[in-house]
Protein backbone atom coordinates (compact mmCIF):
# COMPACT_ATOMS: atom_id res chain seq x y z
CA UNK A 1 0.00 0.00 0.00
CA UNK A 2 1.33 3.09 -0.80
CA UNK A 3 1.04 6.48 1.06
CA UNK A 4 -1.10 8.96 -0.67
CA UNK A 5 1.23 12.16 -0.40
CA UNK A 6 4.44 10.15 -1.69
CA UNK A 7 2.30 8.79 -4.53
CA UNK A 8 0.86 12.35 -5.60
CA UNK A 9 4.03 14.09 -5.19
CA UNK A 10 6.40 11.76 -6.82
CA UNK A 11 3.74 11.75 -10.12
CA UNK A 12 3.53 15.15 -9.71
CA UNK A 13 7.09 15.93 -9.39
CA UNK A 14 8.42 18.06 -12.54
CA UNK A 15 5.25 18.32 -13.76
CA UNK A 16 5.86 21.03 -16.47
CA UNK A 17 2.45 22.58 -18.16
CA UNK A 18 0.62 19.77 -16.70
CA UNK A 19 -3.37 20.70 -15.93
CA UNK A 20 -4.31 19.02 -13.02
CA UNK A 21 -8.19 19.00 -11.77
CA UNK A 22 -8.35 17.77 -7.95
CA UNK A 23 -11.44 15.83 -6.65
CA UNK A 24 -12.80 16.80 -3.32
CA UNK A 25 -11.81 16.01 0.03
CA UNK A 26 -8.40 14.19 0.53
CA UNK A 27 -7.01 14.96 -3.45
CA UNK A 28 -7.60 18.32 -3.14
CA UNK A 29 -5.03 18.36 -0.26
CA UNK A 30 -2.80 16.05 -1.45
CA UNK A 31 -2.48 18.02 -5.00
CA UNK A 32 -1.77 20.88 -3.18
CA UNK A 33 0.65 19.62 -0.51
CA UNK A 34 2.32 18.20 -3.27
CA UNK A 35 3.11 21.70 -3.89
CA UNK A 36 0.26 24.75 -4.84
CA UNK A 37 0.37 25.47 -8.77
CA UNK A 38 -2.40 27.87 -10.45
CA UNK A 39 -2.41 24.95 -13.40
CA UNK A 40 -4.23 23.36 -10.38
CA UNK A 41 -8.63 23.55 -10.73
CA UNK A 42 -8.82 22.42 -7.09
CA UNK A 43 -12.60 21.12 -6.44
CA UNK A 44 -13.91 21.34 -3.43
CA UNK A 45 -18.08 19.53 -3.82
CA UNK A 46 -19.55 18.97 -7.36
CA UNK A 47 -19.20 15.40 -5.91
CA UNK A 48 -18.74 13.19 -8.77
CA UNK A 49 -18.04 15.92 -11.57
CA UNK A 50 -14.07 15.84 -11.73
CA UNK A 51 -13.55 13.56 -14.57
CA UNK A 52 -16.09 15.16 -16.80
CA UNK A 53 -14.41 18.75 -15.81
CA UNK A 54 -11.05 16.44 -17.27
CA UNK A 55 -12.66 15.90 -20.38
CA UNK A 56 -14.16 19.31 -21.26
CA UNK A 57 -10.60 20.29 -20.45
CA UNK A 58 -8.80 17.96 -22.49
CA UNK A 59 -11.29 18.44 -25.90
CA UNK A 60 -10.91 21.88 -25.67
CA UNK A 61 -7.66 21.70 -25.34
CA UNK A 62 -5.85 18.46 -27.11
CA UNK A 63 -2.42 19.72 -27.19
CA UNK A 64 -2.70 20.02 -23.34
CA UNK A 65 -1.91 17.03 -21.18
CA UNK A 66 -4.66 16.69 -18.31
CA UNK A 67 -4.82 14.90 -14.81
CA UNK A 68 -7.37 14.40 -13.13
CA UNK A 69 -6.54 13.11 -9.40
CA UNK A 70 -9.40 12.29 -7.43
CA UNK A 71 -10.63 9.54 -4.97
CA UNK A 72 -12.63 6.22 -4.96
CA UNK A 73 -15.52 7.63 -3.45
CA UNK A 74 -15.88 10.63 -5.65
CA UNK A 75 -14.91 8.58 -8.89
CA UNK A 76 -17.57 6.34 -8.36
CA UNK A 77 -20.42 9.16 -7.68
CA UNK A 78 -19.39 9.67 -11.35
CA UNK A 79 -19.33 6.29 -12.81
CA UNK A 80 -20.87 7.15 -16.01
CA UNK A 81 -18.47 9.95 -16.70
CA UNK A 82 -15.50 7.05 -17.87
CA UNK A 83 -18.39 5.74 -20.47
CA UNK A 84 -18.66 8.95 -21.75
CA UNK A 85 -14.51 9.26 -21.64
CA UNK A 86 -14.54 5.90 -23.69
CA UNK A 87 -16.40 7.19 -26.26
CA UNK A 88 -14.77 10.51 -26.83
CA UNK A 89 -11.31 8.76 -26.16
CA UNK A 90 -9.04 11.84 -25.75
CA UNK A 91 -5.68 11.06 -26.16
CA UNK A 92 -4.63 13.85 -23.51
CA UNK A 93 -6.38 12.46 -20.77
CA UNK A 94 -5.55 10.48 -17.68
CA UNK A 95 -7.10 9.72 -14.18
CA UNK A 96 -5.59 8.78 -11.57
CA UNK A 97 -7.75 7.45 -8.30
CA UNK A 98 -6.28 7.68 -5.01
CA UNK A 99 -8.21 4.20 -3.47
CA UNK A 100 -8.13 4.04 0.11
CA UNK A 101 -11.64 2.04 0.15
CA UNK A 102 -12.97 4.01 2.30
CA UNK A 103 -14.91 7.87 2.46
CA UNK A 104 -12.28 9.26 4.27
CA UNK A 105 -13.68 13.10 4.06
CA UNK A 106 -16.74 11.77 6.49
CA UNK A 107 -15.79 9.11 8.41
CA UNK A 108 -13.83 6.28 7.23
CA UNK A 109 -17.05 4.56 5.90
CA UNK A 110 -16.41 2.06 3.64
CA UNK A 111 -16.83 2.07 -0.24
CA UNK A 112 -17.34 -0.02 -2.89
CA UNK A 113 -13.88 -0.18 -3.84
CA UNK A 114 -13.65 -2.24 -0.19
CA UNK A 115 -16.15 -4.62 -1.01
CA UNK A 116 -14.54 -5.72 -3.85
CA UNK A 117 -16.09 -3.51 -6.92
CA UNK A 118 -13.12 -3.38 -9.71
CA UNK A 119 -12.59 -0.22 -11.26
CA UNK A 120 -9.88 -1.21 -13.49
CA UNK A 121 -12.28 -3.72 -14.28
CA UNK A 122 -15.12 -0.76 -15.43
CA UNK A 123 -12.32 1.52 -16.82
CA UNK A 124 -11.09 -1.19 -18.75
CA UNK A 125 -15.15 -2.01 -20.04
CA UNK A 126 -15.33 1.84 -20.72
CA UNK A 127 -12.45 1.58 -23.52
CA UNK A 128 -9.82 2.97 -21.48
CA UNK A 129 -7.01 2.72 -23.82
CA UNK A 130 -4.03 2.23 -20.55
CA UNK A 131 -5.84 0.84 -17.18
CA UNK A 132 -3.07 0.30 -14.47
CA UNK A 133 -2.97 -0.49 -10.95
CA UNK A 134 -0.12 0.28 -8.43
CA UNK A 135 0.60 -0.64 -4.94
CA UNK A 136 4.24 -0.45 -4.79
CA UNK A 137 6.80 2.03 -4.86
CA UNK A 138 8.91 0.55 -7.66
CA UNK A 139 5.81 0.99 -9.78
CA UNK A 140 6.08 4.88 -9.80
CA UNK A 141 8.24 5.38 -12.74
CA UNK A 142 5.17 3.07 -14.70
CA UNK A 143 2.62 5.55 -13.46
CA UNK A 144 4.73 8.60 -14.49
CA UNK A 145 4.86 7.92 -17.84
CA UNK A 146 1.35 6.67 -18.24
CA UNK A 147 0.15 9.57 -16.20
CA UNK A 148 2.30 12.22 -18.21
CA UNK A 149 2.62 10.25 -21.76
CA UNK A 150 0.79 7.41 -22.65
CA UNK A 151 -1.70 7.79 -25.63
CA UNK A 152 -4.83 8.18 -23.18
CA UNK A 153 -7.62 7.85 -22.14
CA UNK A 154 -5.35 6.36 -18.87
CA UNK A 155 -7.14 5.30 -15.99
CA UNK A 156 -4.50 4.58 -12.87
CA UNK A 157 -6.11 3.31 -9.35
CA UNK A 158 -3.46 3.97 -7.01
CA UNK A 159 -4.00 1.76 -3.63
CA UNK A 160 -3.06 3.87 -0.98
CA UNK A 161 -3.23 3.42 2.95
CA UNK A 162 -6.39 4.12 4.78
CA UNK A 163 -5.25 6.63 7.01
CA UNK A 164 -6.09 10.11 7.82
CA UNK A 165 -3.25 12.59 6.40
CA UNK A 166 -2.60 16.34 7.63
CA UNK A 167 -5.36 18.56 5.56
CA UNK A 168 -3.44 20.98 3.12
CA UNK A 169 -5.67 23.51 2.49
CA UNK A 170 -6.03 25.37 -0.74
CA UNK A 171 -8.00 28.64 -1.75
CA UNK A 172 -11.61 27.79 -1.34
CA UNK A 173 -13.17 30.71 -3.45
CA UNK A 174 -14.21 28.69 -6.90
CA UNK A 175 -13.72 32.35 -8.59
CA UNK A 176 -10.43 32.67 -7.45
CA UNK A 177 -9.28 29.40 -8.48
CA UNK A 178 -10.94 29.81 -12.01
CA UNK A 179 -9.68 33.57 -13.16
CA UNK A 180 -5.81 31.84 -11.61
CA UNK A 181 -6.25 28.71 -13.46
CA UNK A 182 -7.12 30.79 -16.61
CA UNK A 183 -4.58 33.14 -16.26
CA UNK A 184 -1.95 30.47 -16.04
CA UNK A 185 -3.08 28.90 -19.29
CA UNK A 186 -3.54 32.23 -21.27
CA UNK A 187 0.13 32.19 -20.28
CA UNK A 188 1.28 29.11 -21.92
CA UNK A 189 -0.53 29.82 -25.04
CA UNK A 190 1.78 33.01 -24.99
CA UNK A 191 5.33 31.42 -24.87
CA UNK B 1 -42.26 3.50 -28.93
CA UNK B 2 -42.76 6.71 -28.30
CA UNK B 3 -41.81 9.60 -31.22
CA UNK B 4 -42.12 12.99 -31.56
CA UNK B 5 -44.93 14.53 -33.91
CA UNK B 6 -42.72 17.01 -35.88
CA UNK B 7 -38.89 15.87 -36.76
CA UNK B 8 -39.24 18.42 -40.00
CA UNK B 9 -39.55 21.64 -37.92
CA UNK B 10 -36.63 23.99 -38.53
CA UNK B 11 -36.35 25.59 -35.75
CA UNK B 12 -33.94 23.64 -34.29
CA UNK B 13 -31.51 25.10 -37.28
CA UNK B 14 -32.07 28.27 -35.54
CA UNK B 15 -30.49 27.44 -32.32
CA UNK B 16 -27.77 25.68 -34.40
CA UNK B 17 -27.10 28.72 -35.96
CA UNK B 18 -26.74 30.62 -33.01
CA UNK B 19 -24.75 28.08 -31.65
CA UNK B 20 -22.26 28.95 -34.69
CA UNK B 21 -22.41 32.86 -34.46
CA UNK B 22 -21.05 32.27 -30.50
CA UNK B 23 -18.55 30.55 -31.33
CA UNK B 24 -19.68 26.95 -29.08
CA UNK B 25 -17.29 24.21 -29.68
CA UNK B 26 -18.59 21.64 -27.22
CA UNK B 27 -22.36 20.51 -26.94
CA UNK B 28 -23.33 18.04 -24.51
CA UNK B 29 -26.35 15.97 -24.58
CA UNK B 30 -28.58 13.27 -23.68
CA UNK B 31 -30.19 11.96 -26.66
CA UNK B 32 -34.22 13.17 -26.31
CA UNK B 33 -36.58 13.38 -29.13
CA UNK B 34 -37.44 17.01 -28.81
CA UNK B 35 -33.60 17.63 -29.13
CA UNK B 36 -33.33 15.07 -31.98
CA UNK B 37 -32.72 17.16 -35.16
CA UNK B 38 -30.25 19.99 -33.08
CA UNK B 39 -28.36 16.99 -32.07
CA UNK B 40 -27.67 15.72 -35.51
CA UNK B 41 -26.54 19.18 -36.61
CA UNK B 42 -24.25 19.44 -33.81
CA UNK B 43 -22.99 15.96 -34.92
CA UNK B 44 -22.40 16.77 -38.52
CA UNK B 45 -20.33 20.28 -37.69
CA UNK B 46 -16.73 20.36 -37.76
CA UNK B 47 -16.41 23.06 -35.60
CA UNK B 48 -18.48 21.67 -32.85
CA UNK B 49 -17.62 18.46 -30.91
CA UNK B 50 -20.77 16.45 -29.68
CA UNK B 51 -20.38 14.86 -26.38
CA UNK B 52 -23.59 12.11 -25.50
CA UNK B 53 -23.57 12.20 -22.04
CA UNK B 54 -25.32 9.32 -19.83
CA UNK B 55 -27.16 11.48 -17.27
CA UNK B 56 -27.24 15.40 -17.30
CA UNK B 57 -24.93 16.06 -14.31
CA UNK B 58 -22.18 15.10 -16.77
CA UNK B 59 -22.74 18.37 -19.12
CA UNK B 60 -22.36 20.60 -15.97
CA UNK B 61 -18.47 19.16 -15.33
CA UNK B 62 -17.97 19.28 -19.12
CA UNK B 63 -18.85 22.86 -19.14
CA UNK B 64 -16.48 23.96 -16.34
CA UNK B 65 -13.73 22.06 -18.25
CA UNK B 66 -14.55 23.49 -21.37
CA UNK B 67 -14.45 27.11 -19.90
CA UNK B 68 -11.11 26.35 -17.96
CA UNK B 69 -9.65 25.15 -21.29
CA UNK B 70 -10.83 28.54 -22.96
CA UNK B 71 -14.10 26.91 -25.26
CA UNK B 72 -18.14 27.95 -25.03
CA UNK B 73 -20.25 25.01 -24.42
CA UNK B 74 -23.82 24.82 -23.91
CA UNK B 75 -25.71 21.87 -22.59
CA UNK B 76 -28.94 19.93 -24.30
CA UNK B 77 -31.39 18.35 -22.16
CA UNK B 78 -35.12 17.16 -21.03
CA UNK B 79 -36.98 18.75 -18.06
CA UNK B 80 -36.83 15.40 -16.45
CA UNK B 81 -33.04 15.48 -16.73
CA UNK B 82 -32.75 19.01 -14.92
CA UNK B 83 -33.02 17.84 -11.51
CA UNK B 84 -30.03 15.41 -11.74
CA UNK B 85 -27.83 18.70 -12.45
CA UNK B 86 -28.62 20.61 -9.09
CA UNK B 87 -25.49 19.62 -7.30
CA UNK B 88 -23.47 19.98 -9.79
CA UNK B 89 -24.80 23.09 -11.08
CA UNK B 90 -22.68 24.28 -7.54
CA UNK B 91 -20.00 24.28 -9.61
CA UNK B 92 -21.58 26.52 -12.04
CA UNK B 93 -22.28 29.58 -9.49
CA UNK B 94 -19.38 28.37 -7.00
CA UNK B 95 -17.17 29.62 -9.59
CA UNK B 96 -18.71 31.98 -11.64
CA UNK B 97 -19.04 30.02 -14.91
CA UNK B 98 -20.71 30.79 -18.26
CA UNK B 99 -23.61 28.17 -18.55
CA UNK B 100 -26.00 27.87 -21.35
CA UNK B 101 -28.55 24.95 -21.17
CA UNK B 102 -31.33 23.82 -23.95
CA UNK B 103 -34.23 22.05 -21.94
CA UNK B 104 -36.50 20.63 -24.25
CA UNK B 105 -40.43 20.81 -21.70
CA UNK B 106 -42.50 17.90 -20.99
CA UNK B 107 -45.31 17.12 -18.55
CA UNK B 108 -46.53 20.79 -18.81
CA UNK B 109 -48.94 20.44 -22.38
CA UNK B 110 -50.63 17.59 -23.42
CA UNK B 111 -48.73 15.23 -21.45
CA UNK B 112 -49.11 11.85 -21.79
CA UNK B 113 -47.06 10.24 -19.37
CA UNK B 114 -47.91 11.11 -15.51
CA UNK B 115 -44.32 10.34 -14.54
CA UNK B 116 -43.16 13.61 -16.74
CA UNK B 117 -45.16 15.83 -14.74
CA UNK B 118 -43.52 16.49 -11.27
CA UNK B 119 -40.14 17.24 -12.91
CA UNK B 120 -41.95 19.74 -15.81
CA UNK B 121 -43.52 21.36 -13.27
CA UNK B 122 -40.74 22.52 -11.13
CA UNK B 123 -38.09 22.61 -13.78
CA UNK B 124 -38.05 26.69 -14.32
CA UNK B 125 -38.36 27.04 -10.25
CA UNK B 126 -35.38 24.82 -10.20
CA UNK B 127 -33.34 27.11 -12.62
CA UNK B 128 -33.69 29.86 -10.57
CA UNK B 129 -33.36 28.41 -7.09
CA UNK B 130 -29.69 27.28 -8.98
CA UNK B 131 -29.34 31.29 -10.17
CA UNK B 132 -30.41 30.70 -13.23
CA UNK B 133 -31.92 33.05 -15.44
CA UNK B 134 -34.65 31.29 -17.69
CA UNK B 135 -36.60 32.42 -21.04
CA UNK B 136 -39.16 30.70 -22.43
CA UNK B 137 -40.28 30.23 -26.12
CA UNK B 138 -43.52 29.01 -26.84
CA UNK B 139 -43.44 29.70 -30.88
CA UNK B 140 -41.25 29.23 -33.71
CA UNK B 141 -40.16 32.08 -34.53
CA UNK B 142 -38.76 33.52 -31.71
CA UNK B 143 -36.21 30.51 -31.47
CA UNK B 144 -33.96 32.47 -33.63
CA UNK B 145 -34.15 35.86 -31.59
CA UNK B 146 -34.07 34.92 -28.20
CA UNK B 147 -31.74 31.48 -28.12
CA UNK B 148 -29.14 34.55 -29.61
CA UNK B 149 -30.08 36.89 -26.83
CA UNK B 150 -29.30 33.50 -24.36
CA UNK B 151 -26.09 32.85 -25.77
CA UNK B 152 -25.44 36.62 -25.75
CA UNK B 153 -26.40 36.47 -21.99
CA UNK B 154 -24.23 33.15 -21.33
CA UNK B 155 -21.46 34.33 -22.68
CA UNK B 156 -21.11 38.37 -22.52
CA UNK B 157 -23.18 38.49 -19.09
CA UNK B 158 -21.96 35.74 -17.88
CA UNK B 159 -24.76 34.48 -16.06
CA UNK B 160 -25.93 31.03 -16.28
CA UNK B 161 -29.04 30.72 -18.45
CA UNK B 162 -31.73 28.31 -19.53
CA UNK B 163 -34.10 28.55 -22.43
CA UNK B 164 -37.28 26.41 -22.25
CA UNK B 165 -38.14 25.21 -25.49
CA UNK B 166 -42.20 24.67 -24.47
CA UNK B 167 -43.92 21.62 -25.18
CA UNK B 168 -46.20 23.56 -27.22
CA UNK B 169 -43.56 25.05 -29.44
CA UNK B 170 -41.92 20.56 -29.70
CA UNK B 171 -44.86 19.37 -30.15
CA UNK B 172 -47.01 16.78 -28.66
CA UNK B 173 -45.78 13.41 -28.32
CA UNK B 174 -47.47 10.44 -29.61
CA UNK B 175 -47.97 7.29 -28.19
CA UNK B 176 -47.90 4.59 -30.29
CA UNK B 177 -47.10 0.42 -29.74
Amino acid sequence: MLDRRECVRTLLAERGELLVVSGLGAPTYDVAAAGDSPLNFYLWGAMGGAAMIGLGLALARPRARIAVITGDGEMLMGLGSLATIGVKQPQNLAILVLDNRHYGETGMQASHTHYGIDMIGIAKACRFRETHAISQEREFAGARRLLHAAPGPVFIQAQVRQEEVARVLPSRDGNEIKLRFLEAVAKLDKV
Amino acid sequence: MDQTVDQQATWPDAIHAQFRRARIRQVGYVPDAGHSRLIQRCIEDPDITDVVLTTEEEGVGLVAGATLGGERAALLMQSSGVGNCINMFSLIRSCGFPCLVLVTMRGEFAEFNPWQIPMGSITEDCFRLCGFLTYRIDHPDDVDEVVGAACDMAFAGNVPIAVLLSQRLIGRKVWSK
